[in-house]
Formats: structure tokens, sequence, C-alpha cells
């Protein structure tokens, strides 16, 4: 029986529950030295003098570095996804610094590191350190960054927008004219964090008898980092190694960002000639990994008396903090994901991109989608209030219909395609979500009951699309070892999806082998000189259709070098159970192992021609991303006094394609949905005007915990996505995006505000926040 | 200000001898004096719990102890729970077979939460299990399967 | 996160302790159970020279009963025993219910009451057990020892009246009379988190069910935990019905002081604590019955 589709628990996994698997921090090597950094505590000021010589005499301390002493190697990062070719943007890239030289432009920018023979000697030394500042104004409000006369966050640009772009298409005005109501309101999404369990880190050894240096990194995409590295370094690609072992968590913000800590500690690790060791502590992590969220959209929808939508036009305010070295990815995902699974006829969407004196933000899982989502989920509850429409029913009436697809969107994706989704059918998800909420008897019987008895129950119901599993291309090697063991390579990285088990899944539907007898080897550029990254929802299907395609020519491999050696036809043999052997004749059977060593010969030749062993490396790059689409539903019960939520039903419908692995699956809807509870209702980042950010600890900035997070009911459909061969597409994401939407939905019903003149068009919420909307606001 | 102090620390029933700063917090010495990597580090200000060990028994936060303040007690790690190298405990196995982890980086210290929890609490209901887990912090898995795991092994071990 | 360098020292007595604190003054701290001073060291904030660690003075921990009911508790003692002890919950159970609430199981292990309270922290729940079961504290030093209301240990957020050469060294909180009641309610984000507000209270009745005696005592409401005396002062008397409650509960509301934090507008916190101490008060009143 094929593995492939099955819940088949995970390969990773004992390794992991003893405690033995490798995380960058348990990387110990002899003569190990450590960094630390000196951040700036101020959002925006001038240096106007460093003075470091007590640092540097301090025992232990090996080294103090400041802008001035890293010489030509002095320079911004690199732009790691350039804007995508929208007619008549604009764009300015301003990239972060390894170390501020002149100025800082967010708390916790990096300004001196120190080198020494530990982690609690190098920050010693950083209380040695003098810096002498003069304080600038901070900017953090994204509409007083705009206004005529604000502080600038880059001094040479004309004002604080980093980028504007406007997709339009349809005529809105039109649209307008003939609407039978036009809905507008301000929404605003909130700042957040992605908060991985593991911090960042960075340790490198250069070689100096083998000339090469080795690199391990908390990132989620090592063959970008070895590449970047090899470059900025004056090295050969061949002399890099960038291993991305066991990662606690990624989500985004552990992407190829080209930190300035990833980039400075292989090049003193090179110049001192001794390993160095740099982990990010949990202060560190909230002023300088990559944040997310903030956005001010102000949104209309045009609908007929039907509620069905004309057009929809947004205008929009994106934070992208002190520099953009990611482009315009996030902005880009809330422009189109706005459009969701609705037919909308006349689409004008604008949105500016502000430099504020925060620290940057680049995709954290959902990258902006929970905001298109929020605003067009929201403007449709609205809308079904306004015109007394059931909020299922304006949803039915507005879904692309199921023959629709492909349906072309005709806007600009963040993979820079033409925005098409592939396939996908909203409606039987939705009956399936309704039907598992039990939609009908909540609002007949059980809601008014409830409420009765003074008992605040409310309903939320949102759908969603997702583009995932976008391009360029993933690659995969596929190896029969002499052991008769699977081996399998791929460039991207793993943290914690399980691609130690669903890629091995992959393989095993074709070689008919048991995935514990696969080894898959991820984040290693030894092991694989080719590839992206993990992020995007994209890892099973792009890698995913790679390993497939290898793993389909290692088939064809091992079928005829077992036909040579029966001397028969390859039609006449059958594959399974690590062996092959000729049908019906079971015992002329060899072993896959024993294949491998027929196919690399000692002595004799290899017909020419041929290669080798049985090995095959395929690539899979998609002409564009697949689109995953789902449905939440979720009953909340809340107390009106003290406006404490118990969430009490969560349902998730979902259609990610075709399904590798049903368990690993609802692993990864289940983190979204608490992270996106996370999102909803838990976590601030809360700034003071002086641009200090007021809440960076896990004791106030609130994860959710097992206690917040309900059981989820689950269910799927399947529209196989006909981009790739798998028939699969991106889950990654999913469970993050509608949660906003779903919580400023049900929490509005539980406590009636609608009929108090009261909307909910923020996130996140909070106790406090709710208590302050149901008093006037601020 | 350069004190170093000989201490002696007992872990997974090991004795340990190495000298020390009184600030090394106890979380840095096993995983950086003795090697004992398996025990996490997430926040350094005792929230997140993947530093949690068990002192004498009972559940710990690891970065809020010196590793001068530990000799004496009994020390355990997630490296002790397995009962040969290439098995797992019936706790480790409920989660390996429950899809408990992904990224499994706050994993050892929510074994060893619920490792003193179900010792004394051999049969307990979701809620209590939920409960129990709301000192250790995950963002991976929503929590449901880990639920499920302890749940599991509550069960098998009745 | 890592600490700055200090000097260590375990003393294995009293007297040795209170010594070095003598000596060294501002410069050293007592190190209890370390589950608030240690973080504030990771991250820096606090650098003592000096710690002197009380984990291994001997007869610092303990739980015991006076003749006359009174009980007390070691400074040293963990949350974790306290929690554990069948005799406090039947006799104390305000403090069960109250520390239920205290960060997590982990936390608990090491955490002790009398570090707790001498850290003085507004937000947390002891403090305010304390004054509403009107528990004196014995301060130890090397010249002598005084002993001090609970109502009187605070005076500012993380500040106490210890000198710099004292100790908090035991905890005694006289015997609840009979026909009495308590209860203890907290709001906050999520378990095991400080509270967005409050509150512990006790009422008494007399023979006829009457209210002899009531004390409100709120957390997170103000720069210390905060009594509301004028509340109790309403309760005198009636028969803890609803009505008295909820003026008691109104009277209360105007009483605290909240602040305001991260988490909680001080509008919230003080519309919290109207409604939690009307809930408490109505707990701890059928309580009182029982």
């Amino acid at each position: 029986m094929t593995s492939f589709g099955r819940p088949l628990t995970r390969n990773e996994d004992p390794r992991l529950l003893r405690g033995e698997a490798l995380f960058v921090d348990d990387v110990e090597l002899p003569g190990l030295l450590h960094a630390a950094f000196l951040r700036s505590p101020h959002a925006h000021a001038r240096i106007l003098g460093i003075d470091v010589t007590a640092a540097k005499t301090r025992a232990g301390v090996l080294a103090v570095y400041t802008a001035q002493d890293l010489g030509a190697y002095w320079q911004p990062g690199p732009l790691l996804v350039p804007p995508p070719p929208i007619a008549g943007m604009e764009f300015h890239q301003r990239c972060q610094v390894p170390l501020a030289r002149d100025k800082v432009r967010h708390v916790g920018e990096p300004v001196v590191m120190v080198v020494a023979e530990s982690r609690y000697i190098a920050e010693d030394a950083l209380g040695d350190i003098t810096i002498e500042w003069e304080m600038l104004a901070a900017v953090g409000d994204l509409e007083a960054a705009l206004a005529p006369g604000s502080v600038r966050v880059h001094d040479d640009l004309a004002s604080n927008v980093a980028a504007k772009a406007r997709q339009a298409r349809g005529d809105y005005a039109a649209a307008v004219a003939k609407a039978h109501r036009v809905i507008a309101r301000r929404f605003t999404y909130d700042r957040g964090a992605s908060i991985p369990m593991e911090t960042r880190g960075v340790v490198a050894q250069w070689d100096p008898r083998a000339d090469r240096l080795t690199v391990w990194d908390t990132t989620q995409a090592p063959v970008v980092i070895r590449n970047g590295l090899a470059s900025m370094l004056g090295l050969s690609e061949r002399q890099v190694r960038v291993v991305a072992p066991n990662i606690g968590g990624g989500f985004g913000p552990k992407m190829m960002m080209f930190y300035p800590e990833e980039v400075l500690v292989p090049w003193v690790a090179i110049r001192l000639g001794r390993p160095v060791k740099w982990i990010e502590d949990r202060l560190e992590h909230f002023f300088s990994t990559t944040h997310e969220r903030s956005q001010i959209h102000d949104a209309e929808i045009a609908l007929d008396a039907q509620g069905r939508i004309l057009g929809v036009r947004d205008v929009f305010l994106h934070d992208t903090g002190a520099y953009d070295p990611y482009g315009l990815t996030v902005p880009i995902n809330s422009q189109c994901t706005l459009l969701g699974c609705y037919v909308v006829p006349a689409y004008d969407s604008t949105f500016t991109a502000v430099f504020t004196n925060r620290t940057l933000v680049t995709p954290y899982r959902g990258a902006g989608r929970q905001h298109g989502v929020f605003v067009m989920e929201r403007l449709l509850d609205i809308a079904a209030r306004e015109l007394g429409i059931d909020l299922a029913e304006i949803r039915r009436r507005n879904f692309i219909p199921a023959d629709a697809f492909p349906y072309d969107q005709n806007v600009i994706y963040q993979d820079f395609t033409r925005l098409s989704y592939d396939s996908g059918n909203y409606a039987p998800i939705l009956e399936k979500a309704l039907a598992a909420i039990g939609y009908e008897h909540f609002l007949r019987e059980e809601q008014p009951k409830a409420r009765a008895e003074g008992r605040a129950l409310g309903l939320g119901l949102v759908c969603y699309v997702e583009g995932t599993g976008i391009g360029p291309y993933e690659g995969a090697r596929v190896q029969v070892q002499s052991s008769g063991r699977i081996s399998l390579a791929t460039g991207i990285g793993s943290q914690g999806q399980g691609h130690g088990t669903t890629l091995a899944q992959v393989v095993a539907q074709q070689l008919g082998v048991d995935i514990r007898d696969i080894d898959v080897t991820t984040g290693d550029t030894d092991q694989f000189y080719w590839g992206v990254g993990t992020f995007a929802s994209r890892g099973a299907v792009v890698a995913g259709s790679a390993t497939h395609a290898a793993a389909k020519l290692v088939r064809a491999k091992i079928l005829k070098t077992a036909a040579q050696h029966f001397e028969c036809a390859e039609e006449d043999l059958v594959l399974a159970g690590g062996r092959v052997h000729i049908a019906g004749v079971e015992e002329r059977t060899i072993k896959l192992g024993a294949l491998a060593g027929l196919a690399n010969p000692m002595r004799g030749a290899v017909t020419p021609g041929t290669e080798p062993g049985l090995e095959a490396t395929s690539y899979f790059g998609p002409a564009s991303g697949a689109t995953a689409s789902g449905v939440h539903a979720m009953i909340i019960e809340i107390d009106a006094e003290t406006l404490r939520p118990t969430i009490r039903d969560y349902v998730v419908v979902h259609d990610c394609g075709v399904v590798i692995n049903p368990l690993i699956l609802a692993g990864q809807i289940h983190g979204g949905v608490a992270q996106g509870i996370g999102n909803a209702f838990f976590e601030k980042l809360a700034w003071d005007d002086q641009g200090q950010l007021l809440n960076a600890s896990l004791a106030d900035y609130l994860l959710p915990t097992a206690l917040d997070v309900p059981r989820m009911v689950l269910d799927h459909t399947v529209t196989p996505s006909p981009l790739n061969p798998l028939g699969v597409k991106g889950a990654g994401e999913a469970g993050a995006i509608p949660v906003g939407a779903l919580f400023a939905q049900a929490l509005e019903d539980a406590l009636q505000l609608p009929a108090k003149g009261i909307e909910i068009l923020e996130i996140p919420l909070s106790p406090s926040r709710l208590w302050e909307l149901l008093h006037g606001g601020d | 200000m350069s004190q170093r102090i000989a201490i002696t620390l007992n872990v997974n029933g090991t004795a340990y001898r190495r000298e020390v700063e009184p600030r090394l917090l106890l979380t840095d010495f096993l995983r950086h004096e003795i090697g004992l990597t398996g025990t996490h580090v997430g926040c350094e200000h005792g929230v997140c719990g993947a530093c949690t060990i068990l002192w004498d028994a009972a559940p710990a936060r690891a970065c809020l102890i010196f590793a001068v303040q530990a000799e004496g007690h009994a020390i355990h790690t997630v490296e002790g729970l397995a009962p040969a190298p290439d098995q797992l405990n019936p706790l480790q196995q409920a989660f390996q077979d429950t899809h408990a982890l992904q990224c499994g980086y706050c994993t050892p210290g929510i074994l060893m939460t619920m490792t003193a929890f179900l010792a004394e609490n051999p049969a307990p209901t979701e809620h209590q299990v939920r409960d129990a887990l709301s000192g250790n912090l995950c963002r991976c898995t929503g929590y449901q399967h880990i639920v499920d795991a302890v749940l599991l092994a509550a069960e098998r071990a009745r | 996160m890592k600490p700055a360098p200090f000097d260590w020292h375990a003393p294995a007595t009293l007297a040795e302790a209170l010594a070095l604190k003598a000596h060294h003054g501002d410069a050293a701290r007592f190190l209890a159970g370390g589950q608030s001073l240690v973080p504030a060291m990771n991250f820096r904030v606090s650098q003592p020279a000096m710690l002197v660690d009380l984990n291994r003075v001997a007869g610092l921990d303990g739980i015991a009963w006076d003749a006359d009911g009174t009980l007390s508790i070691g400074a040293m003692t963990r949350y974790r025993s306290i929690e554990r002890d069948a005799a406090i919950a039947a006799r104390q159970p305000l403090l069960i219910e109250a520390l239920a609430e205290v960060a997590h199981p982990q936390i608990r292990t090491r955490g002790t009451l009398g570090g707790n309270l001498a850290h003085a922290d507004p937000a947390s729940e002891m403090p305010a057990v304390m004054l509403a079961l009107g528990a004196r504290f014995r301060l130890a030093s090397s010249s002598g020892g005084r002993e001090v209301a609970a109502a009187d240990f605070f005076i500012a957020p993380l500040t106490t009246v210890l000198a710099e050469d004292e100790m908090l060294a035991e905890i005694r909180i006289p015997p609840l009379p009979s026909r009495s009641g308590t209860a203890f309610l907290e709001v906050a984000r999520r378990r095991g988190d400080y509270a967005m507000l409050g509150v512990a209270v006790v009422v008494v009745r007399d023979v006829a069910g009457g209210c002899r005696e009531a004390r409100l005592a709120f957390l997170s409401a103000g720069p210390t935990p905060v009594l509301a005396p004028r509340a109790a002062a309403l309760l005198r008397g009636t028969a803890l019905d609803k009505k008295s409650i909820a003026d008691a509960a109104t009277m209360a509301q105007q009483e605290v002081e909240p602040m305001g934090s991260v988490q909680a507008n001080p509008g919230y916190q003080r519309h919290l604590a109207g409604v939690l101490a009307r809930r408490a008060l109505s707990i701890a009143a059928a309580r009182s019955l029982a």
C-alpha cells in the first residue's frame, strides 16, 4: 500500500524527542568565540561619536567593531525581492546596513559588534561602550509620517514614501454609479511579530586548510544565503557551506534576510581565524527580527440590491519599517488577496508603503493576506447587515463559480505573474463549514436562547483564498544507497513542516519503499546546490513536485537495471518492499541496495550515454502559484462584563488540493489558527511616541497558550491543482489568514455591537480594547 | 569579580564536576558545560518553558537558576527520558504517534512538564492537560496534538 | 541576556546571611526563589554586586500553626509546598485559591512566599491576599527584629519598609473567624499572567448572619496592593445581600487607583474592580454560610 496520502508519523521525531537533534545553538567547536551587539536604544538618532576603548581592553574581549572598522565590507544589504512590474509604480530601495554608521533608524539597530571568549563577557563589554547621540524625533504613525514636514527616516528622500503602486481594472466609478449601496469604512491592522520559540542564530567557522567557510544559520533559505555570503566575502560559492539544521520555527522572518548578524559573523570568523557564534536573545529578537502587520485601509464596496459586488476601491498605507529589503511582497499580497473568493468586476487599489522608525517589516505567515481578507470580509459583513442578507448567503452569491476556473484576476501577484486562480470550488467548502458549525441551529435556536439567558454568544464565518506554491523553482536529488536506503536531498530548509516525512512519502510512492528507509536532507548547501527556500507555502508544492520528478527517474533506472539483471522486460517487473522481482516469480528478486551496486560497477564500463548509480536530480518550476481556499467558522462566548472571550467551537474546512499527509496537514492548520488567534486577540506590539517598544518580553507580548487555542474540527475538500504533477497546493499559511476577520465578526455579534452603533474595524483586539470601543473609542 | 566555584551536579543520575562562575545559568551549564543540548533556551526570563527541567522531580525553569545553586539536587533533562538510546519512553512515543511536535524546539520542555504532571495526575481531563500545558509556549502546533499525546500516554499507562 | 558578574554567598545560617547583608548593604541582594530577581538580572535591569543566597539557610522555610490558630510560614517556603498543604487548604483557603493564579507550576516549584512579598509587585497576587487576611510580617536583621502589618509593609511599586539590612523572615496569618468566607478573583490576559485586575475578599458574619467584618484587597489597582475600607464599611451590618454587595462594589470601584498598563486601560481596570468585587463578595458571602 502506498504511503502517499496517509497520516504517517514523522521520520524526524525520535531525535527531536530525545533531545538529540541539532539546532544552531547546539553547535560547539574548539576555540569558539561569542559575539554580542550593541544596539541602538533610540528609534531615531545621529551617531556623533563612539568610544570602544574600555570594551577593547576588557579581559576576554578579542575584538570590537564599528561601521568604520568594516572598511569595504560595509555595504547596504541586497534587495531581496525587487518590486513587481506594475506600471507607474514608485519604489525607493533602502536596505539595512551591517552596523549603523551615521544614524540609527529603529530601536535595536546594531551599532557595535563585540567578540569575546563567552557571551557573558561580550555582554559585559557592551556596557563599556559609550555613544554620543543626537536625538531626532521618531515617526511611527503612518499618517503622521506622510504629513508635510514630517521627520524623514531617510534624509536623502523627499518624503517617507517607500513605494506607491496602483492596480486597477474595470470601471469603479461606473460601478458606484449603478450601485444600490456603497459602503465605506476605515480598517486598521496593527503590528505583531512571528516569535518562533527559537530565536535567530549564526555560527561560522573558517577552515584555512580546507579553504572553506561553514555557516550554521537559522535561515529558511540556505542556498540564497550561501550565494550571497560567497559574493560578499569574495569566495566561490563552492567554498561556502550553509547549513540550516533543525530550525525552531521560521514563519517568514527567518527567510533569506541577510540580517546584519548573518553577514557579520562569517566575516569576523574569517578575520579572527576562530569560529564565532551569535545567538540572538529574546530581547534582541523583539527589536531586530523583522515584524509585520501595520496597515490602514480606506476601503469601499459597491453592491447591487441583491448584495452582488459591483466593485471595490481600497486605498491603504503599509508600514515597511526603517528599511525595505523585501520589496513589496506584503502589500502586494494584501492588494491581491483582498479579492478573495469573489467576483469583483471593478477593482481599484492603491497602496503607499511608508518608512517609519520601527523594526523592518517582511513577510510573516500570511504575509499581508490577512489584511486583504479582513477588509473584504468585514465589508461583506457590513453589506449583509445593511442589505438584510444572511452572512453565508452574501458570500455564496458572490463566489467565483466552479466552472470559471482558471480564473484570471488580472492583477500582478507577488511572484510577478498575473494572478490567476488555477482551480477551486468554493460553495461546497462553505456548505461543509456551515453544517459543521451548526449554522442554522445556532442562529435560530442557540443564540436567541443564550441571549434570553443573558449570555453573549457570537458567530464568525470567513472565506478566503491563499496564493501558494509560487516559483521560481526547487530541485531534488533521489539516490538509492548501496545499503538499500534511499537518500533525498533538496535545497529548501525545514522549520518543522515535516519535509523529512512528506517528501519521503512522495519518494515512497514511486519507489515502493517504507518511508522509514528514506533519509531526507534539507537545508545543507553541500547536499544540494540549487534552491530558493521555504516560504509562501511552497515547500510541499515546489520541492514536492521536484522530488516526484526525481523519484520517477530513479524508478525508471531501477527498472531498467533490474530488467538487464533478470534479462526480462521492464513491464514484467514489480518494484515493492525495497526490492524488485519478476511478476509472479517471487523468488526471482533483488534488493534495491544490490541493484545500486550493479548500477555502479567497480570493473567494466558504464554503458556510454548512461550515468552511474540509481540517482536522479530534477527541478520543478510552476508557471504560477496554486490557489488554495477555505472557510473558518467559530462560535465564541464572551463574558459581557470582563470581556474575556472563550472559543466554544472552531471549524476549518480547507481545500489544498491533493493531501500528502493528513496528520501533518492538520498540524499546519492547527498551528496557523493558533497564530491567527494570537494575531487577532493577544499579540500587539505597543510603542510609545519615541518609538520605544513597550512590551519586549514574552511576559508582555502574549503568545496564545494551550488554554487560548480551542480544539478545532477540520474537514477538507479536494480540488487538485492542475499546475503540478501531484495536484497539491500549499497549506502553511491558511490557518492564520482568516482569523482576524473571524474574531471581529464573532465578537461584534456576541456583544450585539451594531445595535449600539459600534463596529469592529481593527485588529488586534483585547478585553481592554473592547471596553474602549464600548465606551466611545479611545 | 572573577569568583569561580567548583560544583558537582547530578544530572540524569550522572555526577558532573565543573568550575564555574556563579552567574552561569543552569541552562548554559547543561547545554554548554556538559553538552546536554536537549534543554532549549527560548526566552531567558522564565516565560516560554523551553528550558523546563525536573528539579528534585518537580518542573522548574532552568533559565532562572544559577548552576551553583543546583548542587545537592537531582536534575533531570530530556536526555534522561528514553529507556535506551534508540527507544522512546511512552510519553515520547505518544508525541510521535499524534504528531505533537513540529519544529521540536519547545518539545523537551513540554515533555519534562508533562512527565511531572502525569506522575501526579495519571488520569487527567483535557482541561487539566491544557491547564498544565499553559506554562509552556508552542508556536507551531496550536497545542491540539500535544493535548492528544498527553491524553494518549495517560490512557496507555492505565 | 546573561547576568552581570556578582559574588555569591550561600550561608547556612540566618545570622550569617543577615551579617553579610548588614555588611554589604545595597550592594548585596537576597536571593530567594529567584523567579523575579533572576529574570531582572538576565535583562541586566538588576546588577547586584553580591547575592546572598538564602536557599541553604536552615530554618527559613516551613509551615506551622500556633495554638491560637495563627499560621506561620517561613519566608523561604516554596509555593509548591504551600499549595500542597492540606491544612492550609482547609483553614486558609484564600491562600490556595489565589496561589493557583500565580504564574505556572514551574515557577511555583522555586518561587517563595517571602521572596514574592519582598519583591512588592503591585500586580502580584500574594500581597493583596496578605492584606485581605490581615497578615503580619516578621522582619529580621542582625541588630534584632520587628513585626509589621502587611498593610504597612508595601509603600510603592517594588518598594517596602524593609531597611537595607533587613530581611522578611516569616509571614504570620491570623485564623479566620468562624462564619467567614473568602474568595479570590482576577482577570488576566492568559493563564498565569499578571492580572489586569484582581481582588481578594474576606467576609465574616455574626451569629445572626449579618456582616460583622469585610475586607477587600485589590491587585493591579494602584502602586501597592489596595484596600477598600469604605466599601468594607458599607458592608458591615448588612445581610450581604445582592444590593449591599452591589453598593460596596460600586464604592470599591471608586477606591482603587489603577495606573493602566500595556494590557489594560485604567478605565477598564476600574470597571473590572467593580465587577470582580461584586462577584468575589457574592462568592465569599455564600461560602460564609457553608
